[in-house]
């Protein structure tokens, strides 16, 4: 049980000292790897392990970008404006939650992806607030880009090892179980006495909270925030897609799939601009036939048959008998 | 009389939606499946009918069946070398690789055709009756869209592939049971859904400019209509079609075009969060 821990410890270290070792390019590409291994794990909460498809991440990316960067041109610290972007992400996220967590499956599936397009039709409306289409600038952080680019690393790492901290938390604590309940079974674990919507409402609200805080990063990191761009439909497919590649349900999957899909991303398909979507289409659908569970569910099914002792297949490896 | 105009209109683009969104709640009801290619198919069907036009001079009315049995042959295919595989997946699976097949059909068209926004021009004047004033090719497209929704209706009640899909979106092991082959249904199922919606993308591109750019706002209108008028059966989108044609046209007028997309959305959740079985549905919200 030791071991993913620290697994983890030497990826962030391994991060943390990128500056150190490369170039601007590099860090970069490490602040990229954080920021998709904190959405993972924020997803993996309501995605692996109380098993809701949802695909609202990008909603509460943006959400918590346009918090961050109205609260800074309002003249509050970058900081500060990222913790209030996470508190305003996470109140929206528990509001939404006790009503969109009465749907299950394909109703809840629709209903996360129209918040992503309600929001981002909003921001494009509502140009008093939010500069509409022409979009938001945010004020760029002094120091020139060498010093900048390391802040934000720093940062998006932070945020990802608190998410990680989340994930072990929760995975050891009572909300785990009761989510773990409510994935095999929600009827069933409402009648045993779990709350079930107390458990769903916790684990929605945690996996939105630090989509929130990556927002704001991200919009301070870029110092421009357009609707599109902040509520991309892209970025909720991708989420869900790299815990699936890693292995859902799982403390690590979603950090190996996050990272091995970022880095992917980066070096292969990025050099053909024009079939970018297309590449991550034939990624996923070669990801859905031939790799279900994920790497991790993998490499476990590999140490099954060889029978190694240990070896448990994560939920999502296991044969469903009544998908929702 | 303003408000006649505003429900003509709210009409003809209702019949539209139905016609858009008949496939994919098709599609939903009885496979389980939330067709993410839906948005593309639809924009496939109006770009084949507009290059027929364009080069070949094919009238679009002329094409219309051949770009629907084309589509019909590529959901067909999609759903027997594909879909069939993982159909009894949990809709996280399943959403997730056909919005993966999506991104595919999206990308391919963009590279092959580009997303400059295209219109068939028929130029076949207007129809001025009183006060209310409506362009024929509008109502070309609206009785054509209506006619193929009702058809569809004719084809599930009468056929005996019809039946095969209405029982099996009824019971799906009692089916088997029955001797019906579950998965030539599904295939069956999903090639009408595809047929239906390049159908929608012929007539679409009479009326509008169409642009692989929508091909999501179409998808997003198909999830309104299925919510709002129910799963899986031809009247429920009939209505859940005319309802969202009439709410996006009096919202239009009353608080402005641009956000009468956003009212549909909004109106969806409060639905979705009160009475998850639509308008006229039935079954549970599983």
């Amino acid at each position: 049980m030791k071991t993913p821990i620290l697994a983890f410890a030497a990826f962030a270290l391994a991060l943390a000292l990128v500056p150190v070792a490369g170039n601007n390019y590099f860090v970069q590409q490490a602040t990229f790897v954080c920021m998709y291994c904190a959405l993972a794990l924020s997803w993996n909460i309501i995605g692996g392990y109380a098993g809701y498809p949802s695909f609202a991440t990008a909603a509460f990316v943006g959400l918590g970008s346009y918090a961050g960067a109205l609260l800074q041109n309002t003249g509050v610290p970058m900081v500060l404006a990222w913790v209030g972007a996470t508190l305003v992400t996470g109140a929206f996220a528990a509001l939404l939650g006790y009503g969109l967590l009465r749907m299950r499956g394909h109703y809840f599936a629709v209903g996360s992806i129209s918040i992503v397009e309600v929001l981002r039709l909003t921001a494009s409306s509502w140009s008093g607030l939010t500069g509409g289409g022409e979009g938001l600038n945010v004020p760029i952080m002094a120091g020139g880009p060498e010093f900048a680019g390391r802040v934000f690393l720093y940062a998006m790492l932070v945020v990802m090892v608190i998410a990680f901290v989340m994930t072990l938390l929760v995975e050891r604590g009572r909300l785990g179980f009761g989510l773990r309940c409510i994935q095999q079974n929600e009827d069933a674990a409402d009648m045993v006495g779990i709350d079930v919507r107390r458990y769903k409402t916790a684990g929605f609200t945690l996996s939105a909270l630090f989509c929130g805080t990556v927002g704001a990063i991200s919009a301070s990191w870029v110092a421009y925030i357009a609707p599109g761009d902040a509520f991309s439909i892209l970025v909720t497919l991708k989420v869900p897609v790299m815990v699936l590649l890693g292995g859902p349900g799982t403390l690590l999957g979603p950090v190996i799939g996050a990272a091995s899909f970022t880095i992917i991303e980066q070096t292969v398909w990025s050099r053909f601009l024009d079939y970018n979507q297309a590449a991550l289409g034939i990624v996923i659908v070669l990801l859905i036939f031939f790799l279900p569970g994920g790497l991790l569910g993998s490499v476990k099914k590999w140490r099954l048959a060889k029978g190694k002792p240990g070896a448990r297949l994560p939920a999502a490896a296991r044969p469903t008998e009544n998908p929702s | 009389m303003v408000y006649l105009q505003v429900i003509v209109n709210g009409l003809t683009l209702g019949a539209l939606y139905a016609c858009l969104a008949v496939g994919f709640s098709l599609v939903w009801g009885v496979l389980n499946v939330i067709n993410m290619l839906h948005g593309s198919l639809i924009i496939l069907g109006g770009y084949l009918t507009y290059f027929a036009w364009l080069h070949w001079q094919i009238h679009p009315l002329m094409a219309l069946l051949p770009v629907t049995a084309l589509l019909f042959l590529l959901g067909w295919l999609l759903q027997t070398l594909m879909i069939n595989r993982l159909v009894h997946q949990p809709v996280l699976t399943t959403l997730t690789v056909t919005f993966g097949l999506d991104l595919i059909l999206y990308n391919a068209m963009n590279v092959g055709f580009d997303a400059t926004p295209r219109r068939i021009t028929l130029d076949m004047g207007t129809l001025v009756l009183g006060e209310v004033v409506v362009a024929w090719d509008r109502i070309v497209a609206f009785a054509l869209a209506l006619g193929l929704t009702l058809l569809l209706y004719a084809v599930m009640r009468s056929s005996r592939e019809g039946r095969a899909i209405v029982a099996v979106r009824m019971d799906r092991d009692a089916a088997a049971l029955m001797g019906i082959r579950i998965n030539r249904v599904y295939a069956m199922t999903f090639g009408i859904g595809a047929a239906l919606a390049g159908a929608c993308g012929a007539l679409m591109a009479l009326v509008f400019p169409i642009t692989t750019n929508i091909s999501g706002l179409l998808l997003g209108k198909a999830f309104v209509v299925c919510v709002i008028g129910g799963l899986g059966t031809v009247p429920a989108a009939l209505v859940g079609g005319l309802v969202l044609g009439l709410i996006e046209s009096f919202s239009g007028h009353w608080f402005g075009p641009q956000n009468a997309v956003l009212i549909g959305f909004v109106l969806m959740l409060v639905l979705l969060m009160t009475r998850p079985t639509g308008l006229l549905g039935r079954k549970g919200y599983e």
